[in-house]
């Protein structure tokens, strides 16, 4: 008999022998294994009375997780994270800048007029990529150096699950699987990590709602922004000793503000496209436990930290070298930096924002990280202010954010502008990092346009809506 | 814990750790256990790699790969997702369980939790379904003893049949002699007697040697018939198909090929 025969025979009999036991195979099974499991480990394990540990345990779980305290908690200690966040990186972000900027770059240059470099390569080189990736480094390393470790320490504590538990029924009301909670949470560190932790969750609809609005988590990349632009523009409108805890609550709310746009978007989406029930699921609250502070540091440090910056600085070589081109390439009488800037600027304030600030995102499609250095420099071009650049395309030495408050207002920056900024920022396509990861996650174009354009039409609809309801009541 | 079991230099001069680059190897080791029970740390102390760890399940999604050597011998280590059973449709579940069957790892570590020790045995049983040459890490003995636990560790071997390594892997301690028991089950030094389930029902055994007895004539060698019996039983489409294309004939080929080389003595049972 041929071995396919034989093999085709035992099929038969299978089918045969599952008519005749019946479906209980799956639960009598089951059953056999939990019983023996729970005789081996009644055998094996013997409890110490007098230990109230556990009991703590639950009593801390029952505050986190409980309907009145648990929300505002969770907001209160995001809250936390970001004014200690705010309020430590400004010293080092200086010290930062003097060195890389006010000392570095001067030298550089003295450098290659000694050498004899010809002008072109020096300023796309020293004035375009140095000084691009000088500041990126300046701006981004000391608030992720605070922010991340900070992180990591809720993460590795056990929080994020008491998150997603509190997110659970929530996520469920819109249509969602719970679980999308926890990708959520892992959006705001990295959308495209966050894109890739949906695989936790089986259903292919759900999954899919999960993938389209992981981008309205915050990440990495925005929250540099966020903070500085909530500190030049929200904290300076209230008094001073108060600015670090309303910039922290105004970054709250942005972050707040993304998950109500995840929940509204998964409803919106189970309810037209992507139809039908939410699925249940079993979430473990695992035991807290005492993060290892060094070891936290080292890797949040590792992982996130530098990881992060490196990114930054890749992306921002070429884009400072770009930015450098636009200022100083000119097509008549002006660069090209500025036609696009005049010709954009009506569309711009159309939705609070400017021209500068459209130009900027077409520059830093490839990383978020840079948005706000190349809006600086290219309002210092545009302004034409004197005294903090050193001509065209450079880009030039701040040392607070009050100096950036300065430029920024110079380039006719209000606050409107700063809200929209904010909201742009939170509400625009991902980053072509994370881009790429939904077409390798869904393998599917149309999805991957969907989740592109969604969150970005989604800004232009809200800042629209912002900057005319403002300009109303002013 | 003495502190000789925790010093980093013990049993490190057997260790070398291979990274993400193991090469060609002599055996391989899969990583297995219910979610949030430390796999990924046993993982990065094992392989030297900085797997990003945390403290919330489901947070391995894909497997993990990298290798160590010790003893002389080369492994390749896998993380597999975090999993509570082996027996549902989850796509996580379904990386776990197929590695385990068609990857074929030449040792399984099972990493249970001490503190939850009934709940994490349910996997180990189901594991030893598949495979019977393992070892489990009992992990997190730190933390069950802060909440007045003990497990013993020694019975426990005993119950089930295989090597029970106690460890607190965030610390280090235990790393050592789980490599040893890895490195002993490997090279056949020491020989599994994994406890099976007895299945269910009568006529649910009944069946369950019936169609295992068939498989193994229509497959001469395969490890583990009783195991793809079960699964046609419950109409695992994947086991279906890997029946029908001949895919066990591969299966029970290397299987009869590592029984004969398994014993200590090395002669073919």
């Amino acid at each position: 008999m041929a071995a396919a025969d034989v093999r085709e025979q035992v099929l038969a009999s299978a089918n045969v022998l599952r008519w005749e036991i019946g479906d209980e195979v799956h639960d009598s099974l089951m059953e056999s294994i939990f019983e023996e499991a729970s005789r081996i480990a009644e055998r094996v394990v013997s409890r110490q009375q007098g230990k109230g540990r556990l009991d703590l345990e639950r009593t801390v779980d029952r505050i986190v997780t409980s309907r009145i305290f648990g929300f505002p908690l969770m907001l209160a200690l995001l809250a936390l994270v970001f004014w200690i966040t705010i309020v430590g990186a400004n010293v080092p972000s200086r010290m930062l800048a003097s060195l890389l900027i006010d000392t570095v770059h001067p030298a550089l240059k003295s450098l290659a007029a000694f050498a004899g470099a010809p002008p072109f390569l020096n300023g796309l080189l020293i004035d375009g990529a140095w000084l691009a990736m000088a500041w990126v480094v300046s701006v981004m390393l000391p608030p992720m150096a605070i922010f991340f470790p900070m992180f990591t320490l809720l993460e590795d504590l056990g929080y994020l699950p008491r998150v997603a538990f509190n997110m659970d029924s929530v996520y469920r009301r819109a249509g969602a699987h719970g679980k999308q909670a926890l990708t959520m949470s892992m959006g705001f560190g990295c959308n495209a990590a966050g894109v890739i932790a949906t695989r936790i969750i089986d259903s292919p609809r759900e999954r899919l709602i999960a993938v389209i609005t992981n981008n309205f988590s915050l990440c990495n990349g925005r929250w540099p922004t966020q903070i500085l632009i909530a500190t030049v523009f929200i904290g300076s409108a209230v008094p001073a000793h108060l600015a670090g805890l309303v910039s922290a609550a105004a970054v709250v709310g942005i972050a707040v503000l993304g998950i109500i746009f995840s929940l509204a978007v998964s409803w919106g989406l189970s309810r037209t496209v992507l139809r039908g029930e939410a699925s249940v699921f079993s979430l473990e609250l695992p035991p807290y436990r005492p993060p290892r502070i060094l070891r936290t540091l080292y890797t949040s440090l590792i992982d996130r930290t530098i990881f992060v910056l490196w990114r930054a600085v890749v992306f921002a070589i070429p884009a400072g070298m770009v930015i450098w081109l636009v200022a100083n390439l000119r097509i008549g009488n002006a660069s090209i930096a500025e036609r696009f800037i005049t010709g954009a600027d009506p569309l711009g304030l159309l939705f609070g924002l400017n021209g500068v600030i459209l130009l900027a995102y077409i520059i830093a499609i490839p990383a978020n990280e840079i948005v706000v250095p190349t809006i600086l420099m290219l309002t210092v071009l545009t302004t034409g202010m004197t005294g903090v650049g050193a001509g065209a395309g450079v880009m030039f030495e701040l040392d607070s954010t009050a100096d950036i408050a300065r430029v920024l207002q110079a380039g006719g920056w209000t606050t409107l502008t700063g809200i929209c900024l904010m909201l742009f920022s939170l509400l625009h396509n991902p980053c072509s990092t994370t881009i790429y990861t939904i077409y390798k996650e869904t393998r599917n174009a149309r999805w991957t346009a969907v989740a592109t354009f969604l969150p970005i039409l989604l800004g232009f609809t809200i800042c629209f809506l912002v900057a005319w309801i403002w300009r109303l009541s002013a | 814990m003495t502190s000789c079991n925790r010093c980093p230099a013990r049993g490190a001069g057997n260790l070398v750790r291979l990274g993400i680059h193991p090469g060609t190897y002599d055996y391989l080791v899969a990583l297995a256990g219910n979610p949030n029970t430390g796999k990924s740390t046993v993982f990065n102390a094992i392989t030297g790699l900085r797997q990003h760890t945390g403290n919330w399940p489901g947070k391995t999604v894909t497997r993990a790969e990298g290798g160590f050597s010790y003893g002389g011998s080369k492994f390749k280590l896998v993380d597999l997702p975090g999993t509570y059973s082996l027996l549902s449709t989850s796509a996580d579940e379904e990386v776990a369980r197929d590695f385990l069957l068609f990857g074929q790892p030449d040792v399984t570590v099972i990493v249970v939790d001490a503190t939850c020790l009934e709940r994490n045995l349910n996997l180990v049983l189901q594991v030893f379904e598949i495979t019977g040459r393992a070892v489990v890490c009992l992990n997190l003995i730190d933390e069950a003893q802060r909440h007045g636990l003990t497990v013993d560790s020694r019975t426990l071997s005993k119950e089930l049949g295989v090597p029970v390594i106690p460890a607190a892997a965030r610390q280090g301690i235990g790393i050592p002699e789980l490599l040893k028991s890895v490195h002993d089950v490997a090279t056949g030094e020491y020989i599994c007697r994994p406890r099976h389930i007895r299945g269910g029902t009568k006529a649910l055994a009944r069946a369950l040697e019936d169609l295992a007895c068939r498989i193994t004539a229509a497959f001469p060698g395969l490890p583990n018939a009783r195991w793809v019996a079960l699964r046609l039983l419950e109409g695992d489409q994947r086991m279906i198909d890997a029946v029908r294309t001949g895919e066990l004939e591969g299966l029970a080929k290397a299987g009869a090929a590592a029984a004969s080389r398994t014993p200590a003595t090395g002669i073919p049972e």
